[in-house]
């Protein structure tokens, strides 16, 4: 019915327009109407913008006595396990300290020869010198036995459930499900339970890992397996495989190359989430170096331990990926035993010799104080120089985002331009104007394009001109949930429908629209600029030669070391949030976009250029239709990338959800704290499925199956 | 039947009244109690219920030595059948008989064992492990067997030379092109020694002048092997070249079974005629069946086997235009054949198809 009204559009023009008009563009004109005339009560009706506090249900007390029962009664189960962890972890701690620095250098550096090459292993030296001589070494070889734990334990369990996902519908049907619920579960929010349940310690920061680092393997096991061709499973059966060798010597082998990209992205989200559990504090990692010299405000000290999670990073993701890479082409089979464990035997003369030498000079067993190269102040005062030098500049940027884009869309136009920011005071004539133009314009869009156009133009001009805050939680309930019946139909409005219901009743709305506020605009700005950029990419090699490094890198940050370079410039707030948002949101929005356009069928470029079709209608009529289900997923995963980033920059101050993760946290309100992370997950959530939804339209649109 | 010789009459693998049919409740067809009625009718109650019959009723034998071709078109269900015989798919109903043991009633361990020492196969995209060399692929079959490294590869090394690929034993499926690939299943399906091969379009995804002479070198491979086998493809050009009895498939259902030169002359539906009637006939009929009845064979005619194509016929009839005498393998003189008696036969296969 819905796809029936869409097929005839010509059922509108000459007729009568209300005749014309079907059910659901009724519903749309009527939520409109609401969102628009309601502001307008919000002082007679103050219930119509602020949710009544009399209906929100006690979900933050009945999670905390849940916990605490809980906890109470098999909180020893979990007290076992964190002292039977805790063993391993002090175990391979001891190992890395008791190790001198340039004993551990070697062995990284020839594991990083032997699976890459002598360009990744110089890097992984210097990478490994600078951790040395900054000083910050204790603290990385914590953090990196936290990871070596976290890493086997999290691909031996999700290599299993990968497994079982493959093998059983049924285990399927429970674990993909689950894993989606937790990919959207902020990941400060990880703690919350785990601190309740395991207690403050490194323990904690181990189990986040896992649990946070998982199903990446699950995933990409069970993804290996499908993709195994069926031919080659039915050449091991004919050749006569029990199922045992069948699955060890043909199945596991052709999946390999996907089961170890498992493991480079398991081993890069169990990297980050070790950081990110070191806001607990107490892990003398080198997460923590990171954090509480950044609410020292040294942030020259903050950067410098940022660049070494950095290099940590960027060391384990070449190496796990490099193993990953070389699978194909393999060593050939000539190579002879002593050969191939060369890189062994040198590896371990070298631990040996470091050894040795460490007995006679005690620089190599553990790096001087006084030789450490520190230049943290001379960072700090490099900093206040250019913040004074770029001042102004600064200062214009920040004012214009906030003056132009962030305060009308948070508080409404009339409270924002005054005086002192836009350079005038609101006026009725100005609202007059500001109707007659955007109106016009909906108008104008209605009739050339299509009604659901137009009522997205008075849609936004609403939310510019009232402020989000200021709508009424009804009409953007109703808003929701329509565009989600729209876009999937009955049972996706019903999941969007419950979600923001649970928003309004757990007392978290506020907070929630703040979150969406900031998010919004970020994924905006970073899906605009991305997309353009990702299609200057597609169409000079140049452009994507250069974004291609800059992607990556961006991509195996630990989130919260990309903070570190903007609060160092434009101090906490929200705009520095922004920001940080923009930064990582990005990438996901370059890599698609430009992707949708290189994956295009070349036959159907080359058909409209022979149709004469200059550069730029070939652009906008003929390769971004086409592409439009590539950039929706690029959308969607900008909102996902956003959307973890927002949890992460409650560090710098924000007023959502995050926050309030952040704070049950820190106040160790357990309730708090997971009525926000689930808030989050909520709206993470929606917008996925949303945007999924979305895209498989266009898909079908497009006859793409 | 004009057969070549190299067949027995014994009978390797039969298979009788096989059905296979896709869906959820596809057993509840085949409760056992019903009597072998109209078999087009269950097919098509059962397609009415949403089930899909990808095989419908196929029965044939598969002699010693000999080269039984299934052909039809994409989704016939040729790929269904043999991975049947093979039970790679579990039939819905039906027997399969190897040595005239039932496949079916096998437990795991015997399937095991008989695809280890009795049956080889032949992908159509190649099912090659990749992450193991040409060497190991071939061996592959001889590692499951527990069999030791020098054992194994000496044997695979056997196998890669038979098919000539001698240099590449190293190399990685992917560094491979798609022929020299196919030479590699070949070899790998050839390693165990088995005594039934099943080839699923084995040259389907070969460039034309590739798939020539690999089925060529299949040709001369069988010459020297003799192995029983299930041969399936899609091209009729191609069956015909290597058939020595065939089937045509179409929707699950074998439509005609008989020698090549049986089907080109006396097609059963226009189904098959579609196919028959762009062949060349001098390409499929051999002198045996332009044999004059009316002529007594003339003792001191020069010899001219049986088997000889017309097409390779025609230039020694140029020369000798009162005639020839055609003998089987054992040299027993089977009757004349002379220019008439050809430029009939050709008239005569020509207008046929559209008779029948
Ligand atoms: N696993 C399956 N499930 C459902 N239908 C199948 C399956 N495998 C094959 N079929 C159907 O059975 C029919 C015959 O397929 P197949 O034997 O592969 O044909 P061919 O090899 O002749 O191209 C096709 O209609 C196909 O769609
Ligand atoms: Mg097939």
């Amino acid at each position: 019915m819905q796809s029936h009204s869409q097929t005839l559009p010509s059922r509108r023009i000459g007729g009568d327009l209300v005749r014309g008009l079907d059910r659901q563009a009724l519903v749309w004109l009527a939520i409109t109407a609401f969102l628009l005339v309601s502001p307008g009560f919000n002082a007679l009706l103050p219930w119509l913008k602020t949710y009544p506090a009399e209906l929100v249900l006690p979900i933050t007390p009945a999670l905390n006595q849940f916990m605490s029962w809980f906890v109470d009664s098999f909180g020893f189960i979990f007290k076992g396990i964190a002292w039977l962890l805790q063993w391993p972890i002090a175990a391979v701690q001891a190992v890395l300290h008791w190790l001198p620095w340039p004993a551990t250098i070697s062995i990284v550096a020839m594991l990083a020869y032997r699976v890459s090459g002598w360009r990744l292993a110089a890097f992984s030296v210097v990478g490994m010198l600078y951790m040395v001589v900054v000083g910050f070494w204790i603290e990385s070889m914590n953090t990196l036995s936290l990871v070596a734990i976290s890493v086997p334990l999290s691909v031996a369990i999700g290599f299993l459930l990968g497994v079982a996902a493959y093998r059983w519908r049924a285990a399927e049907r429970i674990i993909v499900p689950t894993l989606d619920f937790l990919q959207t579960v902020p990941t400060f929010a990880y703690l919350l339970p785990v601190i309740k349940l395991f207690g403050f310690g490194p323990v904690t920061g181990l189990i986040t890992s896992l649990l946070y680092a998982f199903p990446a393997m699950v995933r990409n096991t069970q993804l290996g397996l499908k993709e195994v061709p069926e031919e080659v499973v039915e050449s091991g059966r004919m050749s006569g495989a029990t199922p045992r060798q069948l699955f060890w010597l043909v199945q596991v082998p052709a999946a390999r190359r996907q089961i170890m990209l498992g493991i480079n992205q398991t081993t890069m989200a169990a990297l980050s989430m070790v950081i990110v559990a070191s806001i607990i504090g107490g892990s003398a990692d080198i997460g923590w170096a990171v954090l509480s010299t950044m609410r020292k405000a040294s942030f020259g000290e903050a950067f410098l331990a940022g660049i070494v999670i950095a290099l940590i990073a960027m060391i384990m993701d070449r190496i796990t990926w490099a193993i990953a890479a070389r699978d194909r082409a393999g060593d050939p089979p000539a190579q002879a035993a002593l050969t191939r464990h060369r890189h062994l035997l040198i590896g371990l003369a070298l631990v040996a010799l470091f050894l040795l030498l460490a007995q006679v000079l005690p620089a190599l067993a553990e790096w001087p104080r006084d030789w450490r190269f520190f230049p943290a102040r001379s960072i700090d005062s490099a900093i206040s120089t250019f913040i004074v030098a770029g001042k102004s500049w600064i200062e214009l940027i920040k004012k214009a985002a906030f003056y132009f884009a962030m305060l009308p869309v948070r508080l409404g136009l009339e409270a924002t331009v005054k005086p002192a920011t836009w350079g005038f005071a609101w006026s009725t004539i100005h609202t007059v104007l500001y109707v007659l133009v955007l109106g016009g314009l909906a108008v104008y869009a209605a009739r050339t394009w299509s009604l659901m156009a137009g009522i997205g133009i008075v849609i936004w001009s609403a939310v510019y001109f009232f402020g989000i805050t200021n709508l009424p939680w009804l009409g953007l309930v109703a808003l929701g949930t329509a565009l989600a019946w729209k876009v999937g139909g009955r049972s996706l409005a019903l999941g969007t429908g419950l979600g923001l219901v649970y928003l309004l009743v757990a007392g978290i709305w506020e907070y929630a629209i703040l979150s969406i506020y900031l998010c919004g605009i970020a994924v905006l700005l970073s899906f605009l600029v991305g997309t353009a950029l990702g299609i200057w990419a597609a169409h000079s090699p140049r452009v994507s030669h250069i974004l291609r490094p800059i992607n990556d890198t961006l991509q195996t940050m630990p989130l919260f070391v990309l903070l570190i370079p903007i609060v160092m410039i434009f101090k906490v707030g929200e705009f520095t949030a922004l920001l940080a948002i923009c930064l990582y949101a990005i990438v996901p929005a370059i890599r698609y976009s430009e992707n949708a356009l290189r994956s295009l069928s070349t036959e159907v470029v080359e058909a409209a250029t022979c149709m004469g079709c200059t550069t730029r209608q070939l652009l906008f009529q003929v390769k971004l239709p086409l592409a439009r289900p590539g950039l929706m997923l690029g959308l969607n995963q900008t909102i996902m990338y956003g959307i973890s980033m927002l949890v992460i920059t409650a560090l710098v101050g924000t007023k959502e959800l995050g926050q309030q993760v952040y704070v049950g946290l820190g106040n160790g309100d357990f309730g708090v704290g997971m009525v926000a992370g689930l808030g989050m997950a909520a709206i993470a959530m929606i917008a996925d499925r949303l945007t999924q939804a979305w895209s498989r339209r266009q898909r079908a649109e497009l006859g793409l199956g | 039947m004009p057969d070549n010789g190299q067949a027995s009459d014994q009978i390797k693998l039969s298979c009788r009244n096989l059905w296979k049919v896709y869906g959820k409740d596809a057993a509840s067809f085949f409760t056992g109690t019903d009597a072998p009625g109209d078999t087009a009718a269950l097919a098509r109650r059962i397609r009415e219920t949403g089930h899909i019959v990808a095989a419908c009723d196929v029965s044939f034998d598969v002699r010693v030595g000999e080269i039984f071709v299934i052909m039809g078109l994409s989704g016939s269900g040729k790929s269904t059948v043999v991975r049947c015989l093979s039970r790679l798919v579990e039939p819905t109903a039906g027997e399969v008989r190897l040595d005239g043991r039932n496949l079916l009633k096998a437990s795991p361990d015997e399937l095991i064992d008989i695809r280890r020492h009795k049956m080889g196969m032949v992908f159509q995209s190649f099912g090659l492990l990749p992450h193991l060399t040409v060497l190991d692929n071939v061996a592959f079959p001889l590692r499951l067997q527990g069999s030791s490294e020098g054992e194994r590869h000496a044997r695979a090394r056997k196998m890669i030379e038979l098919v000539g690929l001698k240099e590449r034993e190293a190399a990685f499926p992917h560094q491979l092109s798609g022929g020299q690939q196919q030479r590699v299943g070949i070899a790998r399906s050839l390693a165990v020694d088995p005594e039934l091969w099943f080839l699923d379009e084995p040259f389907s995804a070969l460039d034309p002048l590739i798939r020539r002479q690999m089925q060529d070198e299949f040709l001369r491979l069988q010459q020297l092997l003799r192995k029983s086998i299930v041969f399936i493809t899609h091209d009729f050009l191609e069956a015909l070249r290597i058939a020595d009895r065939m089937a045509i498939m179409r929707d699950g259902r074998i439509v005609q079974m008989g020698a090549p030169a049986d089907l080109v002359l006396n097609p059963a539906d226009s189904y098959v005629a579609e196919f028959t009637s762009e062949v060349p006939r001098s390409r499929v009929l051999t002198s045996a069946d332009a044999i004059d009845a009316s002529l007594s064979v003339a003792a001191d005619a020069p010899k001219i086997d049986g088997r000889v194509k017309l097409e390779d016929l025609l230039p020694e009839l140029a020369a000798r235009p009162a005639g020839l005498r055609v003998v089987d393998v054992a040299g027993n003189a089977l009757g004349m054949v002379t220019p008439g008696s050809v430029i009939a036969v050709l008239a005569d296969a020509k207008s046929q198809p559209n008779a029948a």
